[in-house]
């Protein structure tokens, strides 16, 4: 009986957790443009996709913008987490506190303050100021994903090479990265999501000269979303499905 | 010797920079913007006064702010009313099953929120998915008029918060040392003591950061108000959206974001006692 209810209970919190995402896979394969309702199986919006040359510009400045935010956040992230764990310095605590300051913060307050920061400072709306932005909300993931990993490791083995005479950079690329190559890969994985789907930070830093793919999108919202965008949609969810699925099976967890 | 504390200026160097850069600088900035002067050519000039935060106790402006409070709350309500058990029935369930469980709940994470939220509209119409069903089984004799009303604003948070509240708690329980209970069991303590005197005071951090991380969110999420809303659930980040693009009153706006300054670092405060009394690090 207690199963029963435990089971039930999931079933449902998954359900509500998967039914729009059903429904918008659905209707990718809808064959009526401005309605909601079902009208018969078309390809017609994929095959409109990738003829829409504007959309998959947006799609293709997304993934630059990802993909540079993530390995510069994963850089700058990856080194002062190490560093944290191998050695105290003064002011960790109020590091401590603005990392989980920069998480908490609700998206709108870290948008308008880059938004003033930028105007104060004349720099201009596009793609320097969308990736200095998305670099900075995905530092602290880093941190956090990198820490908890490093807790579970054995300091002694630093100290041995220490010992044995490797210098900074060996210890880095000889031990510190092999080990945290696992938690590496999840940070990656989840700053390359975040900011992939950003719409709140970017509103605000964004300019015409650099459109992404989720501002296209809510413009596009005020006229109803083609079903283009579904068609995408899906794609893209099976794409990161299958990249995060590889990775998941290539790290083998402790 | 040199060589090291080269190696850890330059790190540690790095990311302080940063963080004053980008993020202490930016706050300062709501900050001091909302203490200056309205202008419509330069935006703000920096003469100071008081004027935005006399027009944030305009009653309009007081009665977003309360409906926003109001809506938050029930929001991080429900989150945790959900999200509570289910992390709980997570970390309990087998080894094998566990991570891939887990999994499924950051997977819809992988596609825009805007789109799923959007995708939501279908479900929540009088002619949608939710009334059909309801409908057919004749649960209803009329379709429910759930879309753009104040009770779509709150499926649609809870729904792109859920996960939010989700993480937190089950990082938390995970750790929990099961012995506990059984020694409370063991001597004697009901299953509903052993939850409000064990298990609620160990994952209380978890409980408080999964609060921040739905509550704030859900005053300033402008686009779930403007996709599922009426006119009448615009929510705080619908008006600071207004105030910086389009009515252009940046002291206001700024104005605005100082109140969620403000209710962020009281939140902090709670968080940082709770944490303290039992793990750090209680947020991933």
């Amino acid at each position: 009986m207690k199963q029963l209810c435990k089971f039930s209970f999931s079933t449902l919190v998954y359900t509500f957790l998967y039914a729009p995402i059903i429904v918008l896979i659905l209707y990718s394969f809808n064959n009526a443009k401005y309605t909601l309702n079902w009208q018969g199986f078309t390809l017609r919006w994929y095959q409109l996709l990738l003829h829409d040359n504007q959309l998959l510009r947006t799609v293709g400045h997304s993934f630059i913008l990802a993909s540079l935010a993530t390995l510069i956040a994963l850089g700058i992230g990856t080194l002062a987490a190490v560093s944290a764990y191998r050695y105290r310095y003064r002011g960790q605590t109020l590091i401590y506190t603005l990392i989980i300051i920069l998480i908490l913060a609700p998206d709108i307050m870290i948008g308008i303050g880059l938004l003033l920061f930028y105007n104060i400072n004349h720099i201009s709306l596009g793609f320097i100021s969308l990736l200095l932005a998305h670099i900075t909300f995905c530092i602290p993931f880093v941190m956090l994903t990198l820490n908890s990993r490093l807790q579970t490791l054995d300091y002694s083995v630093f100290e041995a090479a220490k010992d044995l005479g490797a210098s900074e950079w060996t210890l880095l690329k000889k031990i510190a990265l092999p080990l945290l190559s696992p938690a590496l890969i999840s940070a990656a994985l989840l700053c390359f999501t975040l900011s992939f789907d950003d719409v709140i930070i970017s509103y605000f830093v964004s300019g015409p000269s650099f459109q992404i793919l989720p501002l296209k999108i809510y413009a596009m919202m005020r006229a109803g979303v083609a079903p283009e965008i579904n068609a995408l949609s899906t794609l893209l969810l099976i794409f990161t499905f299958i990249i995060v699925t590889t990775a998941t099976l290539l790290q083998k967890r402790p | 010797m040199n060589q090291r504390s080269a190696f850890k200026s330059l790190t540690i160097g790095t990311l302080v920079f940063w963080l004053i850069v980008f993020e202490l600088f930016p706050i300062a900035m709501i900050v001091l913007v909302s203490f200056s002067t309205a202008n419509s050519s330069t935006l703000y000039t920096y003469h100071f006064s008081l004027d935005a935060y006399r027009q944030l106790f305009n009653p309009i402006y007081i009665h977003v702010l309360l409906r926003s409070v109001k809506t938050a709350s029930i929001t991080t309500v429900f989150c945790l009313l959900i999200g509570y058990p289910f992390a709980y029935i997570l970390s309990r369930s087998k080894l094998r099953w566990k991570n891939l469980l887990f999994l499924f709940v950051i997977i819809p994470f992988w596609t825009s929120s805007l789109i799923r939220t959007y995708a939501m509209i279908a479900i929540l119409k009088s002619k949608g998915i939710i009334n059909s069903v309801l409908l057919h089984w004749g649960v209803i004799d009329h379709p429910l008029q759930v879309l753009f009303s104040n009770t779509a604003v709150i499926i649609g948070l809870v729904y792109n918060l859920l996960p939010f509240m989700i993480i937190p708690l089950y990082s938390n329980l995970e750790k929990l040392d099961y012995k506990l209970i059984e020694a409370a069991q063991d001597l004697g303590s009901n299953t509903w003591r052993t939850f409000f005197k064990i298990i609620i005071p160990m994952t209380k951090a978890g409980i408080i950061a999964g609060c921040i991380l739905v509550f704030l969110p859900a005053m300033t999420i402008f686009y779930i108000p403007e996709i599922l809303g009426g006119a009448k659930s615009l929510l705080m980040g619908n008006l600071i959206q207004d105030q910086f693009l389009f009515a252009l009153n940046w002291p206001l706006g700024a104005a605005s974001c100082v109140v969620l300054i403000v209710i962020l670092l009281l939140t902090l405060g709670i968080f940082w006692r709770a944490s303290r009394s039992n793990h750090r690090g209680a947020l991933l």
